[in-house]
């Protein structure tokens, strides 16, 4: 990839961020403009501050943390808006800088495994695709597993995504076992000598016990012909989700080791503040981001520019 | 998390329980906690600033200040207005239009409207009879409308013969047509997910609402959803115009604050939950029963209600005379068994204890409880009057009578006993602690409190 090709990328999802959250936003830093047009920041204010960010799904706890923060450093003193946006976006990136790592390419493994998990309907199909994609752009050879073998047309909208990037899917019978179905694509991304081996797994709530020993049952037959593998296990997490994905993140971690997460649907009006909850608490990577439904609106995470958009400071 | 917040709510309530009256500053403390549940809960901001002021007018006052234990009070006024905000009616798909009655599913993606979609035809289709059509607009999601044939073959539900780059607004023109040519009663039309600040997609969703003047519009939503719940039901609303709100993933571990906040901003009522992945998984929703859920707060007192609500007032007497006297025997065993499976079973008796969200989740998992419930009524069931009124008596060859009469094995049997003599002991205690006014251990079975 070029270097204007890279930069007119950067750009291209971060207006789309922008759009997305903008629009979002807009109550958002009407409310800051609100509290802060030219005043001092006194408790009442501090209080609004921290519904606001409750607002954005932070959660209590993780609102109060903030606000905590912020009170040490600047009660009392005369702000504007501005500096209260900016000055917010700088307190949360610092909280969310150090989970911005990008998803490691392990050259050597031929193939990496990744896995991808999460509960119903976050976009586990949609992120693999995207993911695939992007490796397909870097030159990469990719392998993609159908194992969601639950969900109705689950495969076909897998098959679907690998002829539009050019992929082989190894897919298996509709209820099949997906640990047989991942351990075969395994065994043929190796003949193979793919780079990458991305395996979808059906969406699962993370209260069901006997649906996440099936995921742990992957992760153990992966282990048979690698025992490196899975490499990366991502949880894929809807932006919309509130507090619940908190849960999601401790199950889900319990049961198969979860690397790193992805994020999708930022697109909407929901903000995805549970991200600094999540960072706070568990302090896993963020990979990526959704911020749409084509196959380039899956962009790096980038904790200034979420952080910023989140408060309204761009 | 969750755990931490309901000791801390029960801590200030128990101190509220043990005062004889209720100033605004204990009323306030403790809906600051209320205030805290509900927001971890994700019931939305704007939602639970009104609900805590409404409260608060409400439990502040004479009619709290009267009551004989005033903690109680504030604890049933939450409640109860959680209830009274989540829409006291149950509500129902309505189908009284004529045939063929269109009725639209709109959300986000990934909310669940294909597979709701499938339950919802599986519902009208084998309860009510009706001849269902379904139809799939999602020409966006690669493989969609394939997903919604294949479910309504597992649910013996017809679709709609899929047209290859036909746009929605035209599938669903050929919907009606179609349902109208067949005589089908109810024609479902699920729409491709969309967000709500998505001018294109609620165009289309538009011009599919105006071709067919569906007669319900369902809001299909995640219960799982955050903050962002209000500003969804509202935009969907507003643009669309709901007039009704199908709630999935009720089945996870969130505590579904979700639903107090569409129900708040768009004033339609919930009328169906979904409850599992299998298409028999979808229940009309029950307002109380989620209200304690939202509040994670699991107090004894509701438990305490909920029992003498559904426990027969009788035999309610009967065991009270019978803790007078200190006896507790197999009848009353199984009376309790009955009176514990009308409540919910294990599971709702133990959703309603604080503290016991870890066992409830193991039960959950192993599912047995429930069914332990109905062998040990059966094996009470099998035994003479004569041995129920005296367990004692019960040697090794009349436990093997009763093992054969129900089905079971003679370990089981002396499992059953030993269970209700360590009961029994139990009472004994309640009787002591009882004249004592304390209140009675956690995990104690319904119907044994000491009624005050």
């Amino acid at each position: 990839m070029s270097e204007t090709e890279q930069t007119e990328e950067k750009v291209g999802w971060l207006r789309r961020l922008k759009q997305g959250l903008r629009r979002s936003t807009g109550a958002f830093s009407d409310g800051i403009a609100s509290i802060f047009t030219k005043r001092r920041l006194d408790e009442a204010a501090l209080a609004e501050l921290e519904e606001l960010l409750i607002n954005a799904d932070l959660g209590p706890a993780a609102a109060a943390e903030v606000v905590e923060n912020f009170r040490r450093t600047r009660f009392g003193k005369e702000v504007t808006p501005e500096e209260v946006r900016e000055a917010l976006a700088g307190e949360i990136a610092a909280l969310l800088a150090p989970v911005a790592v990008p998803l490691p390419f392990l050259p050597q493994a031929k193939p990496q495994v990744i896995l991808v998990v999460g509960v119903n309907g976050t976009g586990k199909t949609t992120t693999i695709g995207k993911l695939a994609q992007n490796f397909r752009k870097q030159g990469k050879q990719v392998m993609l597993a159908a194992g969601d073998t639950f969900r109705a047309a689950a495969i076909e909208q897998l098959q679907i995504w690998g002829e539009r990037v050019g992929a082989p899917v190894v897919a298996g019978a509709v209820g099949g076992d997906a640990a047989g179905l991942a351990f075969d694509a395994l065994k043929r991304a190796k003949a193979e000598g793919c780079d990458i081996l991305l395996v979808d797994t059906a969406g699962r709530l993370q209260n069901k016990a006997h649906l996440m020993a099936e995921l742990e049952k992957i992760g153990r037959v992966l282990k048979k012909l690698d025992p490196q593998a899975p490499h990366a296990t991502l949880l894929v997490l809807d932006a919309t989700t509130g507090q619940n994905a908190l849960s999601q993140v401790e199950a889900f971690l319990g049961v198969c080791k979860v690397t790193g997460l992805v994020m999708t649907k930022l697109d909407g009006t929901a903000r995805g503040g549970i991200l600094v909850a999540l960072a706070k608490k568990y302090a896993l990577p963020v990979h990526a981001i959704g911020v749409g439904e084509a196959a380039e609106d899956m962009q790096p995470f980038d904790p200034l520019a979420f952080a910023r958009a989140l408060t309204g400071a761009i | 998390m969750f755990e931490t917040l309901t000791g801390r709510l029960g801590e200030v309530l128990n101190r509220l329980t043990k005062r004889g009256a209720l100033s605004e500053g204990d009323v306030n403390e403790a809906l600051r906690e209320v205030r805290l549940a509900l927001l971890e809960a994700d019931v939305a901001l704007p939602v639970v600033k009104r609900f805590i002021d409404e409260v608060r007018s409400k439990a502040v006052g004479a009619e709290v200040l009267r009551s004989v234990t005033p903690g109680q009070m504030v604890i049933k006024v939450v409640q109860d207005h959680l209830v009274e905000m989540l829409g006291k009616a149950q509500a129902e798909i309505d189908l009284l239009a004529p045939a063929p009655v269109p009725i639209m599913l709109v959300g986000l993606q990934g909310s669940g409207k294909t597979t709701s979609c499938a339950k919802i035809a599986r519902l009208l289709s084998e309860r009510q009879k009706k001849k269902v059509l379904m139809a799939s607009l999602d020409v966006a999601r690669p493989a969609a409308q394939e997903q919604l044939r294949v479910l309504g073959e597992q649910a013996g539900v017809a679709t709609l013969p899929v047209i290859a780059g036909q746009m929605p607004v035209d599938i669903a023109k050929r919907a009606i047509q179609a349902a109208k040519l067949q005589s089908f009663d109810v024609v479902l039309l699920d729409t491709a997910g969309r967000i709500h600040i998505d001018e294109a997609l609620m165009a289309e969703a538009l011009a599919v609402r105006d071709a067919v003047q569906p007669h319900e519009t369902l809001l299909v939503a995640d219960a799982l959803t955050g903050q962002d719940a209000v500003r969804l039901a509202e935009q969907f609303h507003k643009r669309i115009g709901l007039t009704g709100i199908v709630l999935t993933r009720m089945d996870g571990d969130g505590r579904g604050g979700a639903a107090l906040s569409m129900r708040a901003v768009t004033g339609q009522p919930i009328k169906l939950i979904g409850i599992g992945e299998k298409l028999d998984q979808m229940e009309p929703f029950h307002p109380d029963r989620i209200a304690s859920r939202i509040l994670g707060m699991g107090d004894v007192v509701s438990l305490v209600e909920k029992a003498a609500e559904t426990l027969e007032k009788e035999a309610a007497e009967k065991l009270a005379a019978k803790m007078e006297k200190g006896t507790f025997d197999l009848e009353d065993l199984a009376s309790q068994l009955r009176q514990m499976r009308k409540l919910g079973g294990m599971q709702g008796v133990l959703s309603l204890l604080p503290g016991v969200a870890k066992v409830k989740k193991q039960l959950a998992d192993s599912g047995v409880a429930d069914k332990q419930l109905a062998r040990q009524e059966a094996i009470i069931s099998s035994m003479t009057p004569w041995e129920r009124r005296n367990p004692k008596l019960i040697h090794a060859s009349r436990k093997q009578r009763i093992a054969r009469g129900s089905g079971a094995t003679v370990p089981e049997i002396n499992r059953l006993l030993k269970q209700h003599r360590q009961m029994a002991d139990m009472m004994k205690r309640v009787k002591k602690m009882g004249k004592a006014g304390l209140m009675p251990p956690q995990g104690f079975p319904p119907g044994l409190m000491p009624r005050r």
